[in-house]
C-alpha cells in the first residue's frame, strides 16, 4: 500500500508542475504586451517599463518560470497590481470565507445527498423514488445563479428570513450554502442510489438477510458502508466542482472569497492575483484529490493490494 | 458493417448489430416517456431559435429609451429590459447562443477527445502517457476556473468561448474513450483484424471507434448542457459573450440589478436555461440507458 501511495504522490506532483507550466503559458500568450493590456492603452512608456521590469517580465522565459516556481514553493505568489498587496496575504484573507462556505455547501449536500438517495434506492421506482431522482436531475440542470437569486428573492427579500448578502455573521452563509451545495446534493443522491442498489444484490446481503437481521438493520450495518466508497471518492471531484460554483455565489452574495478574488483578478487584468488564486486552488483540488485515492485505498482493501 | 434485411430486430439486437436512428427513436419512446417529451423540447428551443427573427417585429438591440423596464405586456410578453429592449425578443436570439455554444465546443471536444483517446488507448507507450499526463493536468483544474483564465488570453466573444469550452472538456472524453479501448483492443475482432495485418489506423477508425459510438452519442448530449451552464455562467461574470449580444447568462446578470423591482429581467433567462439544460439531461439519460446501459453507474 505504501508503494501505491508513494506512487499517487508522484503522479500528483507531477500534475501540480504541469499544473503550474499551463497557467505560466497562458498568461504569458495574451496577445499584445500583457503590460498595456493589464494597465490600459493610455499608460506611459515609462510606467511601462518600469512594471515590465518590476514583474521580471524583461528577464528570459525559464528565469520568469524559476522564479515563479520557487516563490510558490516559498508560498510567495508576488503582489496584486491592482490591489497594491501581497498575493498570498489576499489569498490568506480570502480563503477562509471560502473554506466555511464550501464546507457548510458540502454539509447541506452530503446530509440531503445520501438520506434522498439511501431513501430512493429503498423505495425502488416508488413515488419517493421517482420524485428524489426528478429533484436530483433538476439540482443538477439549474444554474447556481439561479438558485442564488431566488433564494435571495424569496428568503432574504420577500421573507426577510436571512441576511441578503455578506457573510458578517453565520447566519449569511446559509443561503450561499444551500445555493452551492444544491446542485451537488442532487449528484451524490443519484449516486448513493445506483451503488446501494448494486451493492444490495450482493451475497453477503442475502446472507444477512437469512441470518433473520431486518431491512434497516441490512442497509445501515451491511449496505451502506460498502456503498459510500464510491461516494467517498466523489468528495475529491465535489471539491472542484464546489470551487467553480463558488465562483457564481460569492458574487451573488457578496462574500470575499476565493472566487470573488478571481473575478476582481480578471476584472483588474491583475496578472500576479490571478496566477496566485488558479494556482493555489488548482493545487488545493490536486491535494484534496490525493487524499481521496489515498483513503480510498485504505478503506477498499481490493485497492489496496493493486500495485 | 453490413445489415441483413431478413433478420428480425430481435435477432439483430441479439447478434449486437448496429441499431438504426429510426429504432433508437422508437425504443426511447417505449422505454422513457420523459426522454422523448425532452426531445421534442429540445427541437422547439431550434426552431425557436431559427426562427426568431420572423417570431418577433424587434431587434435584440432595438432600444426603446421612453419603454424603459416594462413590465409584461400585450406588445412585450416579457417585458422590456434597462435600454427598453424586448425581453422576450432578446431571449429568442439568446437561444442561438446556447445552442450553439452547447453543441460547438461539444462537438470540437468530442472530436478531439475520441482522437487522442483512441492514440492513446491503442498505441500505448509514450503516447499514452503524453496524452493522457496532459489530460490529468487539465482535469485538475476546476473546470470554471479554467474556462476563465482561457477567456482572460483569448479575449471575449463567442469563438473564443467555443474554443475555451472545447479546450476544458476534451480531457474527459479522451479518458473514456481510452478506457473503451483498451477493453476492445482485447476483444477477438480487434485481433482477428491485427492477425490479418490490417493497418493499426484502419483498425482504429474502422474497428474501434465505430464501436466507441454509442457511449460517444451519450456524453455528447450530457456535455451539451455542461457547456450551456459554462457559457451562461461566463457571461453572467461578463466574460463571455459581450452586449448588445443577447445571451441567457449575460441577460440574467444586466437584470439582476432590478432583482427586487423586475425579477422577470433576470428570473425569465434563467427560467430558459433550466429547461434547455434539464431537457438534454433528461434525453442523455434516456439515451443511455437505450444505447449504453454499462456506462450507467459511471
Amino acid at each position: 500500500m505504501a508503494r501505491n501511495i508513494l506512487s499517487r504522490v508522484m503522479q500528483a506532483a507531477i500534475v501540480m508542475l504541469g499544473v503550474a507550466l499551463l497557467i505560466f503559458i497562458m498568461l504569458r500568450i495574451v496577445p499584445g504586451n500583457a503590460i498595456v493590456t493589464m494597465m490600459g492603452e493610455h499608460a506611459k512608456t515609462e510606467t511601462i517599463e518600469r512594471m515590465t521590469s518590476e514583474l521580471g517580465l524583461d528577464q528570459p522565459m525559464y528565469v520568469q518560470f524559476w522564479h515563479y516556481i520557487t516563490g510558490a514553493v516559498r508560498g510567495d505568489f508576488g503582489t496584486s497590481y491592482s490591489l497594491n498587496r501581497s498575493v498570498t496575504e489576499l489569498i490568506g484573507t480570502a480563503f477562509p470565507n471560502t473554506v466555511r462556505l464550501a464546507f457548510a455547501a458540502a454539509l447541506i449536500a452530503w446530509v440531503t445527498g445520501i438520506i434522498c438517495g439511501v431513501i430512493a434506492a429503498v423505495k425502488k421506482n416508488g413515488i419517493l423514488d421517482h420524485f428524489f431522482m426528478g429533484m436530483s436531475l433538476l439540482g443538477v440542470s439549474v444554474p447556481v445563479f439561479m438558485v442564488a437569486m431566488v433564494l435571495q428573492y424569496f428568503l432574504a427579500y420577500k421573507l426577510k428570513w436571512l441576511p441578503i448578502s455578506g457573510v458578517d455573521s453565520w447566519r449569511g452563509y446559509i443561503l450561499p450554502a444551500i445555493a452551492l451545495g444544491w446542485n451537488s446534493a442532487g449528484s451524490i443522491a443519484r449516486l448513493t442510489r445506483s451503488t446501494l442498489l448494486e451493492v444490495m444484490q450482493a451475497d453477503y446481503i442475502d446472507t444477512a438477510r437469512a441470518k433473520g437481521r431486518r431491512q434497516v438493520g441490512i442497509i445501515t450495518v451491511h449496505a451502506l458502508r460498502n456503498a459510500l466508497l464510491p461516494v467517498i471518492t466523489m468528495m475529491a471531484v465535489q471539491l472542484s466542482s464546489l470551487l467553480s460554483g463558488a465562483v457564481i455565489c460569492e458574487t451573488v452574495f457578496s462574500v470575499n472569497g476565493i472566487g470573488r478574488l478571481l473575478v476582481q483578478a480578471i476584472e483588474g487584468r491583475d496578472i500576479p492575483l490571478l496566477q496566485g488564486t488558479i494556482l493555489f486552488s488548482t493545487l488545493l483540488v490536486i491535494l484534496g484529490n490525493l487524499i481521496a485515492d489515498c483513503l480510498y485505498a485504505v478503506l477498499d482493501p481490493r485497492i489496496s493490494k493493486e500495485v | 458493417m453490413k445489415k441483413s434485411p431478413e433478420l428480425s430486430n430481435e435477432l439483430r439486437a441479439q447478434l449486437g448489430e448496429a441499431e438504426t436512428f429510426a429504432s433508437v427513436i422508437m425504443r426511447l419512446w417505449r422505454e422513457n416517456k420523459l426522454a422523448a417529451v425532452s426531445a421534442v423540447v429540445i427541437l422547439l428551443f431550434v426552431l425557436a431559435a431559427i426562427l426568431a427573427p420572423v417570431l418577433t417585429p424587434y431587434t435584440f438591440d432595438g432600444m426603446d429609451l421612453f419603454n424603459r423596464l416594462a413590465p409584461p405586456s400585450r406588445e412585450h410578453l416579457l417585458g422590456t429590459d434597462e435600454a427598453g429592449r424586448d425581453v422576450l425578443t432578446r431571449m429568442l436570439y439568446g437561444a442561438r447562443v446556447s445552442l450553439l455554444v452547447g453543441i460547438v465546443p461539444t462537438v470540437i471536444s468530442m472530436l478531439a477527445g475520441a482522437i487522442l483517446g483512441i492514440i492513446a488507448g491503442y498505441s500505448g507507450g509514450s503516447a499514452d502517457a503524453a496524452i493522457m499526463r496532459i489530460a490529468d493536468v487539465m482535469l485538475a483544474f476546476p473546470s470554471m476556473f479554467l474556462a476563465m483564465v482561457i477567456m482572460y488570453t483569448l479575449g471575449d466573444g463567442m469563438i473564443n468561448i467555443f474554443l475555451a469550452l472545447a479546450l476544458v472538456n476534451w480531457a474527459s472524453v479522451a479518458r473514456i474513450v481510452r478506457a473503451e479501448t483498451l477493453r476492445l483492443k482485447k476483444t477477438e475482432f480487434v485481433e482477428a483484424a491485427q492477425s490479418i495485418g490490417v493497418k493499426k489506423l484502419v483498425i482504429m477508425f474502422r474497428h474501434i471507434l465505430p464501436n466507441c459510438i454509442p457511449s460517444l452519442i451519450v456524453l455528447f448530449t450530457l456535455n451539451i448542457p455542461s457547456a450551456i451552464l459554462s457559457e451562461s455562467s461566463l457571461s453572467f461574470l461578463s466574460i463571455g459573450i459581450k452586449p448588445p449580444q443577447a445571451s441567457w447568462g449575460l441577460m440574467v446578470n444586466e437584470g439582476r440589478q432590478f432583482l427586487y423591482s423586475q425579477p422577470w429581467l433576470s428570473l425569465s433567462p434563467s427560467i430558459a436555461i433550466m429547461l434547455v439544460v434539464l431537457a438534454f439531461n433528461f434525453l442523455g439519460d434516456g439515451l443511455r440507458d437505450v444505447l449504453d446501459p454499462h456506462l450507467k453507474n459511471q
